[in-house]
């Protein structure tokens, strides 16, 4: 056997090829990472080698002009209640649509809404929503953000638990029926257990995409509700741009997606290509 | 983020699902009106507050002009003034043809990249997840933190790419800060991001595809490229679709990275929809005006959805 029929057999080129991809995303992730660990001038040097320092993350952290951390709350604030009322509201239209003998238009109506309003860029939205949010005095508070968000991932949510309701056998819920359940009975004891993966896949992209979410955060917060994104913007719109500790705080930002990329990884994928697929 | 296909999809089953009967065995849920409407009316209310409300706020807004007074709001009528304003916008016709620009450049090179790797991928036998774990970061990275990176990247000074071009012996660029390049590499960066998701779309699509073809064609002799032409793709036509509706929808919607990256500049060569409507609107105060601004692209990104739904289903028919 010749060497190149042995490294075909192996599928080297495949690998090749694919570590090559791996590398051009993993690289400047970990660069912009490492870059936290230095000061201003070893990075402004661009020398290879550096002694890690963790001035930066100091600075970011804990200096008294930096309110990182009142960030970081109000993002995890924000991503965990509209995730919540998300659900929620998601999942029990999604079963009441599909499962409780709507007129077909109301059905078709709703939910191709929810697909126009999936497409509308959400900058355009979040000017009629400040202007609504200044006229019953929600402006500036946290509150606007998380309705905001909640209705930004609604569409999403729809869909997916609509997948996952719609595959709960018939039957089942029936049979529950017969033996005399009522409806939040059936929903809590029968429905709720099977489309409980679902839900999980739901959560953690509504959480991600809360997190990640820019444009309507922006104009919705002022300083003290600030997200994360908002104030990573601010560090590179400075006149002097800080970069250390911008990516410093970029690296702390995206320490929720690497746990949910370690622990969730299954939901992700399922959420992310379900209804593409199928 | 999770694709969104049509309504009619579920409308169809729920059809065939009366038809074939089930109906009349669903009638004990049909008939708790009250709880049917109680458990629907929270997301219905949340849609019309949230997005029936706003977009007739902003249709209303758009006739007017809005000015400030001593904190108290000056409302003018302009009729249709706002609207006739629109195609002598420099920015915004800037906006528009960069928009374009960059949704079929990014799109192309994520969805070509993306089926390469997926189909690199379904054909190793090791590491896999490995590769699927790596490639999914830049999806759960926030728009705006992917702008910090590439900004570090791209820097004139350090950027680990002049560095990489400065080995190889070739002269630093400003790769962000001139005409010609600035929007390229916004589309780069784009390309980053996205690519990894096309990937997972695809290699979940190929590996739900029925192995006997694949068997039936080896058995045939089928090449490599005659699998790859007469049977992967065709097989994979809906999900390449589906892909190509909804990274094209989200191409439309950037507004993230830009802001971070290049601000619309130099000049107007970044510039974008998201980001005009963002400046005429929010920059620059001008309430009515961008409120038409906004309008004007609901309703392009309507017509987009009803034509590409309306093409769906033209081609399911000849399917």
């Amino acid at each position: 056997m010749s060497l190149l029929t042995a490294l075909r057999r192996h599928g080297v080129a495949k690998h090749a090829a694919l570590i090559a991809a791996a590398a051009i995303v993993v690289v400047p992730v970990v660069w912009v990472v490492a870059a936290g660990f230095r000061t201003q001038i070893s990075l402004l040097m661009g020398a290879f080698w550096f002694t890690p320092v963790l001035a930066s993350f100091n600075e970011v952290l804990f200096s008294k002009t930096s309110d990182f951390l009142v960030n970081y709350r109000n993002s995890l604030v924000v991503g965990l209640t509209s995730t919540a009322l998300c659900l929620m509201v998601a999942t029990l239209a999604a079963w009441s649509l599909h499962r409780m003998r709507w007129p077909t238009w109301v059905v078709h109506v709703f939910l191709g809404w929810a697909l126009v309003f999936h497409m509308m860029p959400p900058i355009a939205l979040a000017s009629a929503w400040f202007t609504m949010a200044r006229a019953v005095g929600l402006d500036s508070t946290l509150l606007s953000l998380v309705l905001a968000h909640t209705v930004l991932n609604l569409p999403m949510a729809l869909w997916l638990m609509g997948v996952y309701v719609r595959d709960v056998p018939i039957e089942l819920e029936e049979a529950a029926r017969i033996d005399g359940a009522s409806t939040p009975t059936l929903l809590w004891r029968i429905v709720l257990p099977i489309i409980a993966p679902g839900l999980a896949a739901a959560a953690v992209l509504s959480f991600v995409f809360s997190w990640n979410e820019f444009a309507v955060a922006l104009n919705l917060t002022v300083k003290a509700t600030a997200t994360v994104p908002v104030a990573i913007a601010k560090f590179a719109q400075e006149y002097e741009i800080r970069y250390t500790q911008m990516a410093a705080s970029a690296a702390l930002s995206i320490l929720p997606a690497l746990i949910l990329l370690l622990f969730a990884q299954r939901y992700i994928v399922k959420g992310l290509t379900q209804g593409a697929v199928k | 983020m999770t694709v969104v296909v049509s309504p009619s999809a579920d409308a169809a089953s729920f059809k065939r699902a009366r038809r074939t009967g089930n109906a009349r065995r669903r009638c004990h849920h049909g008939d708790d009106v009250v709880w049917r409407w109680a458990i629907f009316s929270p997301a219905l209310l949340l849609m019309l507050a949230l997005s029936v409300l706003p977009l007739a706020n902003l249709v209303f807004t758009s006739f007017y002009d809005v000015t400030w007074a001593q904190g108290q709001a000056i409302w003018t009528p302009r009729g249709f003034a706002n609207y006739a304003a629109l195609p002598g916008d420099a920015l915004l016709r800037a906006g528009l043809v960069n928009t374009l620009i960059f949704a079929a450049g990014a799109v192309a090179g994520q969805m070509l990249m993306g089926f390469v790797l997926a189909l690199l991928c379904s054909r190793v036998t090791r590491g896999q997840v490995f590769y699927r774990t790596l490639f999914i970061l830049p999806i759960l990275i926030p728009g705006i933190v992917v702008g910090a990176i590439w900004k570090l990247m791209f820097n004139y000074d350090f950027g680990l790419l002049n560095q990489a071009i400065g080995l190889l012996g070739f002269a630093a660029q400003n790769w962000l800060g001139t005409q010609q390049t600035a929007l390229a590499s916004v589309i780069l960066v784009d390309i980053w991001h996205w690519t990894p998701f096309c990937f997972l779309l695809f290699l979940a699509g190929i590996e739900s595809l029925p192995q006997d073809i694949y068997e039936a064609a080896e058995i045939d002799g089928a090449s490599l490229w005659q699998e790859l032409r007469y049977v992967t793709l065709p097989l994979m036509l809906p999900t390449i679709m589906v892909t190509f509706a909804f990274r094209l929808m989200v191409a439309f919607k950037v507004f993230d990275e830009v802001y971070l990256l290049t601000g619309g500049g130099p000049g107007t060569a970044t510039e974008v929809l998201s980001f005009t409507i963002y400046q005429r609107f929010f920059t620059e105060n001008r309430l009515g005006y961008g409120a038409a601004m906004s309008v004007m692209v609901i309703f392009l990104v309507s017509i987009l959805l009803v034509t590409g739904l309306s093409v769906r289903r033209r081609a399911a028919v000849v399917a």
